[in-house]
């Protein structure tokens, strides 16, 4: 695939565009795709189809691109950070940190009778998201095996989702249902507006990542060959931390904790387009997160439907696979 | 300090390093010119990478200055220094799916616009870099996915493309098999000679250390003991101090280690000469027998080891005669021992010197083999 970047991304492109349709025309009711060219096209006549597609399933759908391909760059960021094919925002605990910081700004505000707007939420999340990376940092100083760094991570996202628990526990019983269902990991409910401010935030980090490329090509050598070649090693660690705290705390306030996306679509878009170029790794991680999350989508709503499964339970069903194949991998290249 | 400024491309003037505000190593100063090459020796831990550390400003010194072309490095920006300074570091990297050909390109780093796209000229000069190093095949192979030595040059190679000049390297020889120690020293020695390329090392192989140094700094205790030419640092068993050798031995002038003489009275004598002594006192050592050795003038190759491994050497000065003296010693010796080996070869030195022939007489009825 090497130096045939462009037949890889055109690839990836068609999967994203025909999962986007798939989302779009199979559901509770199915709607066949003229209908839904219609329906885009804003033409009259498609009726209450035209409602569900524009109301309900686009904009579910393009938050899932702009949420699945925010957490996969996310993912990228950590891994390059901590030099680690396996840290995540989902497996480092900082998904969780900004669930609980989304679940109690939510609370507290139902409480007061207010609805929080989506800059709240985001706001909180990014907060509870610099929490968490905070710890994860703290504990990296101690601890150089990536293994250890990983399980605690996890440790850190068990205490703050028992917390989160609890907190939802003292939610009123009219808001529990939502807050449940946001818990877990969900992309229902998502309107128009939400996905304005979400594609604005995530966009925006993501253009500021991929003007990164350079200096996290730098960066994979590791700290000192990067510094030798005059990065300020300092200034770009701090913008890996904040840029990829920004997305997975822009998913989280919008669709909950999503698990295993920021492992496993850097990994397979490695091994899909052979490079560690971030030029190419950035865009295509993103196309990729996209794709994944669609597929997953679809699969959450359509597999039990009526009854919808959460997102994180999909992504687990597939990703949890690709970290486990990671691990192994690297076992065994140390050994053999 | 006009002269020195001029005179030098690197120098440190009072440079002390070490770490949290404590001094590990002192007033440090050294300086060399364009196209030479300084390496650090001394023992293990002695500070030798926290030093190079310093110099390439990944730590900061405790206090002192360091030169580069006449600016204190430190003043000098990330990406200036970048543009005349490389390095080649001990710790070992894997990055994944990097071609060597990308770990090479990443040394244009300095040189490429936003987006690090290289130019045609940024192509011809990684190209160049690996041509030296005679990288070439592994241009398009996996970085993580060669060996050790084929790494090395690859990092080599990294290095240059970064088109520094002055290139500093910590133990860069740790991980090569002899072959590619040589070559890979030579390379540097060529491109100092040539490119009038500045380097510093590190290293741990003392005969190579004084084969491609111009000056040599010791570290020893906490400051630089002794910095000059390898001359000037190898001489009067100051090696042995420096690493404060207790077992064994270490011959400076031909930079020969051996393992420490067996103990005791001597009990085999070794009739030698010409280097054909060498191997029977290797053995004896190995088997733990004291012996005893002669008759060996002081420029014989056999000299310095049977200085190190003999119990007793029976000498003569360089293209001196054999004195009545030395002829009766080895007798002497030779009646204390309960066998006589004879390394010589039947012509040559025992046809032009009946001694050889009086001694082995002497001993027949010892002579074994």
């Amino acid at each position: 695939m090497r130096d045939n970047y462009g037949i890889a991304f055109l690839l990836l492109i068609i999967l994203t565009v025909v999962f986007l349709g798939m989302n779009l025309c199979i559901g509770s009711v199915n709607i066949p795709l003229s209908e839904v060219l219609l329906a885009l096209g804003n033409r009259k006549g498609a009726g209450i189809s035209r409602d569900i597609i524009l109301g309900i399933r686009f904009p579910r759908a393009l938050a899932a691109v702009v949420l699945g391909g925010a957490l996969a760059l996310s993912g990228y960021l950590l891994q390059t950070f901590f030099h680690n094919p396996i840290a995540g925002p989902f497996i480092l605990g900082i998904s969780s940190g900004a669930k609980l910081a989304v679940a109690l700004v939510m609370v507290l505000s139902l409480k007061m009778m207010l609805r929080p707007g989506s800059g709240t939420m985001i706001a909180a999340a990014f907060a509870g998201a610099m929490l968490s990376m905070g710890v994860v940092l703290l504990m990296s100083r101690v601890m150089d095996r990536m293994s250890m760094l990983v399980v605690s991570g996890v440790m850190i996202g068990y205490i703050c989702s028992a917390v989160t628990d609890f907190i939802v526990a003292f939610a009123d019983d009219a808001d529990i249902v939502n807050l449940h269902n946001w818990s877990k990991g969900s992309f229902s409910g998502i309107g128009w507006e939400d996905v304005a401010v979400m594609s604005a935030v995530a966009l925006t980090a993501s253009v500021f990542v991929f003007l990164l490329s350079k200096q996290i090509g730098a960066y994979e050598l590791g700290e000192a060959y990067a510094r030798s070649l005059g990065l300020d090693v300092m200034r770009f660690r701090v913008l890996l931390v904040l840029l990829s705290s920004i997305l997975s705390a822009c998913v989280t306030a919008f669709a909950g904790p999503v698990s295993f996306v920021g492992v496993a679509v850097p990994h397979l878009v490695r091994s899909f387009f052979r490079t560690a170029r971030p030029m190419i790794l950035i865009p295509a991680c993103f196309l990729g997160g996209a794709a994944f999350a669609l597929f997953s989508d679809l699969l959450a709503r359509t597999l039990l439907a009526p009854t919808e499964l959460s997102i994180s339970t999909v992504t687990a069903v597939f990703g949890a696979p690709v970290v486990i194949f990671i691990l192994v991998r690297r076992r065994k290249g140390r050994t053999g | 300090m006009n002269a020195v400024r001029e005179e030098f491309y690197f120098y440190t003037k009072g440079l002390t390093v070490g770490y949290q505000g404590i001094a590990l190593i002192r007033d440090i100063e050294i300086h060399l010119r364009r196209g030479e090459v300084l390496t650090f020796i001394g023992p293990n831990g002695a500070g030798k990478t926290t030093v190079l550390r310093n110099i390439i400003r990944q730590l900061k010194p405790l206090d002192g200055v360091i030169v580069l072309d006449g600016k204190e490095i430190r003043q000098q920006s990330g990406r200036e220094l970048a543009a005349s300074l490389s390095v080649m570091l001990t710790e070992r990297i894997r990055p994944e799916r990097m071609t060597c050909r990308e770990v090479v390109e990443s040394g244009r780093y300095p040189y490429t616009g936003r987006f690090g796209k290289l130019s045609e000229q940024d192509h011809q000069v990684v190209e160049d870099a690996m041509r030296l190093v005679h990288a070439e095949d592994l241009a398009s192979l996996d970085f993580d996915r060669i060996s050790d030595g084929q790494r090395q040059r690859v990092m080599l190679a990294r290095a240059l493309s970064q088109e520094p000049e002055l290139i500093v390297l910590d133990e860069p020889t740790s991980f090569l098999d002899i072959r590619h120690k040589l070559e890979f020293l030579s390379v540097l020695e060529r491109l100092a000679r040539e490119r009038k390329l500045s380097v510093i090392l590190s290293l741990h192989e003392l005969d190579l250390a004084e084969r491609i140094s111009d000056k040599i700094a010791c570290i020893h205790g906490d400051r630089v003991e002794r910095f000059g030419t390898p001359e000037e640092i190898f001489s009067c068993g100051y090696i042995r101090r420096l690493y404060e050798i207790e077992v064994g031995n270490y011959d400076e002038r031909t930079g020969t280690v051996e393992l420490p003489a067996p103990e005791g009275r001597p009990q085999v004598f070794v009739l030698a000469g010409n280097g054909s002594g060498i191997p029977v006192y290797r053995r004896l050592q190995r088997q733990g027998v004291p012996f005893a050795t002669g008759i060996l003038w002081e420029n014989d190759q056999d000299y310095p080891v049977a200085r190190m491994l003999a119990a007793e050497v029976v000498g003569e000065r360089a293209f001196g005669r054999i004195r009545k003296e030395s002829t009766e010693r080895a007798k002497e010796l030779i009646d204390g021992c309960r066998e006589v080996i004879c390394a010589l070869r039947p012509t040559g030195e025992m046809e032009l010197y009946p001694e050889f022939g009086e001694l082995l007489e002497y001993a027949k009825d010892k002579i074994s083999g």
